[in-house]
């Protein structure tokens, strides 16, 4: 009894194993899926790394067991881009506004900004602060992933980026 | 870090919750939202032979006025809670304070019932139920009983729960109309707990303070009902001297630990300036 069947869609595909319970989604993610997007930062439920969405969402996938999402709809930073490779405004936006420097919290990140601007399509720089308030970053300082954010958003919203005077 | 091994359970219902919980082993352990429970289980701190998930309970979630007490289910998010418009309208005190718990992502899992029902002094619920006099709802092979928040909690991570019982709803008495509110939290960073908070409630008539009742966070063993401190302001216009009294009736009965958030003497200090702030902060809001 240890182990337990899941079923979950995970990217718009139907998936199923035979996991040991107290494996976390993290792992079931990366080690049974190969999706090794998602990334395993703090383990501690700080650093949003490992952030993907559940169910419209965000959560961190160290911090629930892969049982805990049976039957749930999973999006990780793998499912983002079109089907025929073109990047999702998000990873263009991060690309454009150099919203990134090594790269390993940017999944999290993504993840987490997509649902942040499903919620509230229009955000202030303070809200986008507070809504990736999650997520940490050790080289960029926030700056640039703020203005991805902000560009994207503009995209979405259909008007014209204007980066803000500093 | 990978917990220890367990069985799985997700039952439908909170009667067959409770029917597992009596027949497994006394190590089961309900799991709500999980983020205390599942980071306590990476470090092996907590390793339960079962899991009960009570995710999967429908007649655990969701908020309703009862008469004049709102109730709120424990499975009930801090996410959901924030964007609930009934608790907004009847006890906006929720909002502020889910507000201020950890992050984005682990408001949209954690519960309000996790929060209040795990004795851990650092969450940030406990506190503000007391200044409500919340009352706990807990559902064991016995049937239902009810207990006041005020009486809850016995020491850290020790509450008046017994074996198999589920904390399975809130019932928060809605404070009048108008009311002031304040939960004032000093912390580190965004999802640290608190260096320490201060939560107040209070109703103001002809100017002065009719009635008050505090709560304080992460400054003893268990979160504490200030009383004294309450006691120090009502009859007042919130002067100097009496905001110094409810700050050092606070004080008096914090007993803090020394951590990385700060020594016991500052510690102390600071739940009487969360507390002069919170009633500073509510009386306003109270006086408009």
């Amino acid at each position: 009894m240890s182990k337990s069947n899941v079923s979950m869609t995970v990217n718009g595909k139907a998936v199923s194993a035979e996991v040991e319970s107290r494996v976390l989604l993290i792992h079931y993610l990366r080690e049974n899926l190969g999706l090794t997007g998602p990334h395993i930062g703090c383990e501690t439920s700080h650093c949003g790394a490992c952030t993907v969405d559940i169910d419209g969402k965000s959560v961190k996938a160290c911090t629930i067991f892969a049982v805990q999402a049976e039957g749930a709809n999973i999006l990780t930073i793998e499912g983002m881009a079109g089907a025929d490779g073109k990047l999702h405004v998000l990873q263009e936006a991060f690309r454009e506004m150099h919203g990134l420097q090594c790269g390993y919290c940017t999944p999290g990140m993504i993840t987490r900004a997509h649902r942040l601007l499903e919620e509230n399509p229009n955000p202030t720089d303070a809200e986008i602060r507070m809504g990736i308030s999650g997520n940490l970053c050790r080289c960029t300082g926030y700056q640039n992933i703020v203005k991805a954010i902000q560009y994207a958003a503009a995209k979405i919203n259909g008007v014209e980026y204007k980066e803000a005077a500093e | 870090m990978i917990p220890g091994t367990f069985d799985y359970h997700r039952p439908a219902n909170i009667s067959d919750a409770i029917v597992l919980l009596s027949r497994l082993d006394s190590d089961a352990r309900v799991i709500a939202g999980g983020h205390s429970l599942i980071p306590m289980m990476k470090l092996r701190l907590a390793a339960p032979s079962h899991l009960v998930d009570l995710a999967g309970i429908p007649e655990l979630k969701g908020v309703r006025l009862e008469g004049s007490d709102i109730i709120v289910g424990a499975m009930t998010t801090q996410h959901e809670i924030i964007a609930n418009d009934l608790l907004a309208a009847h006890i906006p005190i929720l909002r502020e304070t889910s507000t201020v718990i950890a992050d984005p992502q682990v408001r949209y899992v954690g519960t309000i019932g996790g929060n209040v029902a795990n004795g851990d002094p650092g969450n940030d619920m406990p506190a503000l139920m007391m200044a409500l006099d919340a009352t706990y709802v807990l559902s064991g092979p016995k049937g239902d009983r009810r207990i006041a928040a005020r009486d809850y909690y016995e020491g850290p991570y020790t509450t008046a729960a017994r074996p198999g019982e589920i904390l399975t709803a809130i019932r928060i008495p809605a404070p009048p109309k108008p009311h002031g509110y304040a939960y004032e939290k000093l912390k580190r960073k965004v999802g640290d707990y608190a260096t320490a908070a201060a939560a107040v409630i209070l109703t103001v008539a002809n100017g002065k303070i009719a009635t008050c009742s505090i709560g304080l966070t992460n400054v003893a063993d268990t979160a504490l009902f200030a009383k004294d401190a309450a006691q120090a302001v009502i009859g007042t216009a919130l002067d100097k001297a009496s905001l110094a009294k409810a700050s050092a009736g606070a004080e008096a009965i914090t007993s803090p630990a020394a951590d990385g958030r700060g020594s016991a003497e500052y510690r102390t200090k600071m739940a009487g300036v969360m507390t002069a702030r919170a009633l500073s902060r509510a009386f306003a809001r109270a006086s408009v």
